[in-house]
């Protein structure tokens, strides 16, 4: 994708080549393009403009090196500010004197606060802490049952009373956080507009009761243009110290965190993958940069892959896309290691070119079980030089898995498919990063 | 008759009333002194609609549709702008009021089934009560099925909503087969004369395969026991919802054969415009509306009404 857009930059630059500089007028053409990404992307058209504004800026009378094409150049260029934007300063919650440290979380309706207060209190549990969280939602039908079943799922204390007011309820649960020696305090609170004054007040009102070191605001990743609104409304209340963007593990390029960034200035800190309440991770500008880009989010990928891969491994594969010598071998044992990596469809997702899973394109478990097995009725010598597999081999490996030969053909061909995918991966790319975590040099 | 007929549409009228006035104030605004359709209104249309969640595509289309209109009528003042751009964007609906899910409702031989779907958290468990609620007024007797089994205290969620609307509740453990409880729900709605079945469904990015597959089997298993089962798939989308609301709506119909829409949160400032996107490229009908989190807060749509409330107060960045 990232790919496509700096290509198509190219096209609009052809005129470019030659010419040495951007100007004025050879860039409007791609901002133009870019204006369109990021529109897409969910940015708010407001700051898509300002942002263009302070591309243009940064952009005019830049040399256009030999090395590159403008689109590669004007691509950077963008990368580079839009990281920028999303990156600054996101500091760690410290230790609060006396403890606990409190916590409190806040945003729209359904945009996965309970679900994040039990995460946070799992990885800070994780980072040795003990937590205790509040349920100060008195408004949504359960609210209280579902923090409480998520505390016990995790095995951290939930305080709640049924009946009782949100703001009490809060004051009540740090005291017994003091008295119990539980070391951060998480307030969860019910879902509210912004445009709705009595919610606003009480949030406010919980808050002075509170006395919170941090709050945070949630914010779904699928949000569209009146993000900025409601990230001021929150912000001009309370003055929140950082946002968790939610619900990352979807196809959503999450434009709102370019716009909530520009808004209020506020650091994104974490970012929620997944219903689980183990789906919790760092916030990265890099990657949201990409991602807006609509790069697919190649660097998880490839540190999700470094996770699982052996050093050595990883080397010695390095070498071989290098060379472009994938062998099935190879391919063997990429595919138990993307296995034992999670949800298929998850890992696939964070490849660049593949946002959304085509409804075709479904992961299919048993396929990959079918996989092995072809696989594993080769040779060594079949495995390490596929191009010897002609007809009668594949008979023989179809006979051998309990196969037809149409699987084994259709293999071939995904195998062939996946090394020139390899290769592109491989080529350098248009800002001159490598495949970093495979071990490639940068 | 319909119960659109029994139950009255008062509430319609308030809910978007406040914002009737204001597509004209806005257009007023953007052409006062203006004497053509120029470039520069255009793009402020344009800025607008994107503004809205409408997306670019759609937005330019809106603005482009609107300069052959003006072309053609001869465009005069801002009043004639105003209905222009209007039926621009109207155009957009195929449908002009929420199609007639009363009339769904009571046209097919009981138990009607209806399944609600979409991602995590837009609003599907409060719109099921409402809908419950909407329908119980009307004297029909409405069973809810919890074919949510996976998220936390779903069940309970939805016992308060039962117990508001005065609907009965099907449950099962966490965890269970929704299939099995879709199937259970049917039974049960069958032997006992319910008129409406409505069975929540987990929320679910509309990416993960499996979850896809799981709905597609719920959808199977009623079909085993009734074929024209479910008879509505309402797709539920948070007005807040930027451009994925089209890949949303398009997987979630490539899986289930999703029939029409709910769109929530509209008491906020979002407006909820990817429908015109998704009503014009998938041809889904918007049913309902859901204006807030009380029981009473569903609306029956009105494309007009939308259209109106779509050029309202807030707009993103002022
Ligand atoms: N896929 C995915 N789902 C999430 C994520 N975070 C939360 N959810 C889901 O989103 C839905 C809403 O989450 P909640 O935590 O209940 O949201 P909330 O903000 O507390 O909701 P209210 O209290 O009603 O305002 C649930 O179905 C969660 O499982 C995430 O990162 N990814
Ligand atoms: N303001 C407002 N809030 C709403 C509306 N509809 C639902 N909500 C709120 O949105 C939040 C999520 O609603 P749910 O009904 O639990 O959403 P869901 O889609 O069932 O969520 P999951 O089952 O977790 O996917 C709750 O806090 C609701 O009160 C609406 O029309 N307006
Ligand atoms: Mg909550
Ligand atoms: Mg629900």
């Amino acid at each position: 994708m990232f790919e496509e857009l700096s290509s198509k930059l190219d096209l609009v630059l052809k005129k470019l080549r030659g010419e040495g500089k951007l100007t004025e007028e050879n860039i409007t053409g791609s901002l133009r393009e870019i204006r369109r990404v990021l529109l897409n992307a969910d940015v708010n058209y407001k700051v898509t403009g300002e942002f263009i504004e302070s591309v243009r800026e940064r952009a005019l009378g830049r040399e256009v090196l030999q090395s590159i094409t403008p689109g590669q150049l004007i691509v950077k260029i963008i990368h580079d500010e839009l990281i920028g934007l999303l990156g600054g300063v996101s500091a760690e919650v410290g230790y609060a004197d006396p403890p606990p440290t409190v916590i409190l979380v806040a945003g729209l309706q359904g945009s996965g606060k309970t679900t994040f207060c039990a995460k946070y209190a799992r990885w800070m549990k994780q980072q040795g802490r003990h937590p205790l969280l509040i349920a100060a939602d008195v408004q949504r039908p359960a609210a209280i049952d579902q923090l409480e079943k998520l505390g016990k799922e995790i095995e951290i204390p939930v305080y709640l009373e049924r009946g009782a007011g949100a703001v009490s309820i809060t004051s009540k649960g740090i005291e017994h956080a003091r008295k119990n020696a539980r070391d951060i305090a998480i307030v969860d609170t019910a879902g509210r507009l912004h445009v709705d004054q009595e919610m606003m007040d009480e949030v406010a009102a919980i808050r002075d009761a509170a006395k919170p070191h941090e709050i945070l605001f949630v914010v779904d990743a699928m949000t569209g243009q009146d993000a900025v609104n409601t990230a001021r409304a929150f912000n001009d209340l309370l003055n929140f110290d950082g946002a968790v963007l939610t619900k990352m593990d979807g196809d959503a390029r999450g434009g709102a965190a370019l716009s909530l960034r520009a808004t209020v200035g506020k650091p994104i800190k974490f970012i929620g993958i997944g219903e689980k309440l183990d789906a919790l991770e760092r916030f990265h500008p890099d990657r949201m940069a990409s991602r807006i880009l609509g790069m697919g989010d190649v660097v998880t990928l490839v540190e999700k892959v470094q996770e699982q891969f052996d050093e050595k491994k990883a080397v010695k594969l390095e070498e071989k896309l290098r060379k472009s010598r994938l062998t099935l071998e190879d391919f063997l044992e990429q595919l138990q290691q993307i296995r034992s990596m999670g949800p298929l469809d998850q890992v696939m997702g964070m490849l660049p070119g593949m946002p959304k899973l085509p409804q075709g394109a479904a992961v299919d478990e048993k396929a990959l079980v079918r996989i092995e097995a072809i696989i594993r009725s080769m040779t060594p010598k079949e495995r390490n030089h596929p191009q010897i597999i002609n007809g009668s081999r594949r008979r023989r490996i179809a006979a051998g898995s309990g196969t037809t030969v149409q699987d084994v053909n259709r293999l071939m061909k995904q195998f062939d498919q996946m090394q020139k995918m390899m290769k592109t991966l491989t080529r350098k790319g248009p800002k001159g990063r490598r495949f970093r975590g495979l071990g490639l040099p940068s | 008759m319909g119960l659109s007929d029994l139950l009255g549409f008062s509430r319609l009228k308030t809910g978007l009333t406040r914002t009737r006035d204001n597509l004209t104030t806005q257009i007023s605004r953007m052409v006062k002194g203006k004497t053509t359709l120029d470039d520069a209104l255009l793009e402020e249309i344009e800025e607008m609609l994107i503004g809205a969640d409408a997306g670019i595509d759609t937005s330019v289309a809106i603005a482009g549709e609107m300069k052959r209109l003006a072309r053609e009528k001869r465009y005069v003042n801002d009043e004639e702008l105003n209905a222009l751009l209007r039926e621009a964007v109207l155009s957009h609906f195929k449908q002009q009021d929420y199609c007639g899910f009363d009339e769904v409702v009571s046209s097919i031989s009981k138990p009607v089934v209806v399944v609600v779907v979409g991602v995590n958290g837009v609003g599907k468990t409060t719109s099921i009560g409402k809908l419950a609620n909407r329908y119980r007024q009307a004297g029909k007797k409405v069973l809810i099925a919890a074919a949510d089994t996976f998220r936390a205290a779903a069940n309970e969620q939805l016992e308060v909503w039962a117990a508001r609307a005065g609907a009965g509740l099907l449950t099962q453990k966490p965890g269970a087969d929704p299939a099995a409880v879709a199937f259970d729900s049917y039974t049960s709605a069958r032997s006992s004369g319910v008129d409406l079945l409505i069975i929540d469904t987990a929320g679910r990015l509309h990416t993960r395969v499996n979850l896809m597959e799981e709905l597609r089997k719920i959808s199977r298993v009623l079909k085993k026991v009734d074929p024209s089962a479910p008879h509505e798939v309402l797709l539920v989308l948070d007005a807040s919802t930027g451009q994925n609301g089209l890949n949303q709506a398009k997987q979630f119909k490539a899986a289930v054969d999703v029939s029409g829409i709910i769109l929530t949160k509209l008491d906020g400032t979002a407006k909820g415009g990817i429908i015109l996107a998704i009503t014009s490229e998938l041809g889904l009908p918007v049913r309902f509306i859901g204006v807030g989190e009380g029981i009473d807060d569903l609306e029956p749509f009105s494309a007009e009404a939308y259209v109106e409330s779509l050029f309202g107060s807030e707009r993103a960045v002022e």
